[in-house]
């Protein structure tokens, strides 16, 4: 039973997988990262929490990347996960979804990579609630964003400011 | 003149924390708290309904379990053990709480969990959103015939029951129902490092809502589909994404 997070991260270093953050050395837009419940501190600890942050900013540059507080396995539980999502106590959900909020405005990014259904659901659910509105995409997206292959009609959470950002240069127009 | 005894009567039945306590490896160390107060405040459910962490360690020990039973505060502590984390005497708070979800009357569980668990039961695929395998399929193959028209992508593959593959991935279920297109990025990685994988017709589907309804039966039959299949695929790595 594997994770892809260090098969991502493998991949990159065996330059396999082809990422650069080229494409964020003007705009420098930032990025912090959720470290999953079950993914780092349940299961695979901080090796993964890691090669999650090795693969983010080879796709985004070391500086544009701004960590949590607390992070890795001593990050706080968004509230997404153990059925939080589907029970009926929402306000109690969202209560216990601010202190991910507060820790995901002080790092002021403009974007959050949530590796996991759960924290992609609640942490999206938070931005609505918050000052700052940040993005929230998979690692996937930020990954082929990078490598310059993320088309037009990929980018359903992406904000305005990187929709049109990095296209496939055959993608001038709206494709599907 | 001699005082009448007290009678202590003896209790014949087992608490509640000694059930849980047979239930857990090394009973949890349920016994060993010792009051730091170190779950409680790393907590983000810590106030919820007059609860926290510490609170419920003390009612098991005080035998307080009706109230244990019945508090709502079971479905707002996530399970994220970020308190067995931090506990200096590594009491299983976590393991606590499931079998506080377990002692509810299934029907009277949450019902947005308890539906989604019985709609995975219903299918094949342990879909809870009772995606069948021929929808799956269906959308898997429609989104595939749009990535190949992209230049670099035409032999691009998102296989189903493919012999012999390396990964067997699992996928959740909001993707093929609600966005397809957020399928294709991972799609697109395993295509560029020539990664050999396939989905699974039977158990693909990634999420286990059994789980969070602490019904273990049905939870170890979810996983055991998904196992099986994957082993008679004869699959080298089971894979969890995102």
């Amino acid at each position: 039973m594997e994770s892809i997070i260090p098969y991502y991260a493998q991949w990159i270093r065996e330059g396999k997988l082809k990422v650069n953050s080229d494409w964020n050395q003007d705009l420098k837009v930032k990025f912090t990262v959720q470290d999953p419940c079950n993914l780092v501190r349940k299961s695979f600890g901080d090796a993964l929490a890691d090669d999650m942050r090795f693969v983010l900013k080879a796709c985004v540059g070391e500086d544009n990347f701004i960590d949590m507080n607390p992070n890795k396995s001593n990050n706080y539980c968004c509230g997404g996960g153990g059925g939080f999502l589907q029970n009926p106590y929402k306000e109690e959900r969202l209560q216990y979804g601010q202190k991910k909020l507060d820790q995901i405005v002080a790092t002021q990014a403009d974007y959050c990579v949530t590796p996991c259904h759960n924290c992609h659901s609640q942490i999206h659910e938070l931005s609505e609630h918050a000052p700052t509105h940040w993005g929230t995409v998979h690692l996937w997206t930020i990954i082929c964003l990078a490598a310059g292959v993320l088309c037009r009609n990929e980018r359903t959470y992406l904000h305005d400011d990187l929709k049109e950002v990095n296209l496939p240069e055959w993608d001038e127009t709206e494709f599907l | 003149m001699a005082e009448e005894p007290i009678v202590i009567k003896k209790k014949t039945e087992k608490s509640f924390k000694d059930m849980v306590m047979e239930q857990l490896p090394e009973g949890g160390n349920l016994n060993a708290c010792l009051t730091c107060g170190t779950c409680a405040a790393g907590c983000p459910a810590t106030g919820m309904h007059g609860m926290d962490p510490r609170k419920v360690v003390r009612m098991a020990a005080l035998g307080m379990d009706e109230e244990l039973k019945q508090t709502p505060w079971a479905w707002m502590c996530s399970m994220c053990t970020r308190c067995v984390h931090a506990c200096p005497m590594n009491v299983n708070i976590p393991g606590l709480v499931f079998n506080m979800r377990a002692s509810w009357p299934r029907e009277e569980r949450p019902r947005g969990i308890l539906r989604s668990c019985d709609m995975a039961l219903s299918t094949d695929t342990c879909s809870a959103m009772g995606t069948r395998d021929e929808d799956f399929q269906f959308v898997v193959e429609d989104v595939l015939e749009g990535v190949r028209m992209q230049p670099g992508f035409e032999t691009i593959e998102a296989p189903i029951d493919k012999q012999g593959a390396y990964f067997f991935l699992n996928q959740n279920s909001r993707e093929p129902n609600n966005e397809p297109e957020e399928m294709i990025p991972l799609w697109k990685i395993l295509h560029m490092v020539g990664a050999s994988w396939t989905y699974g017709s039977k158990g693909w589907a990634a999420e286990n809502y059994c789980m969070f309804l602490a019904d273990d039966e049905a939870w170890e039959k979810i996983t055991r589909v998904a196992a099986e299949q994957a082993e008679e695929l004869g699959v080298t790595s089971f894979v969890n994404t995102e």
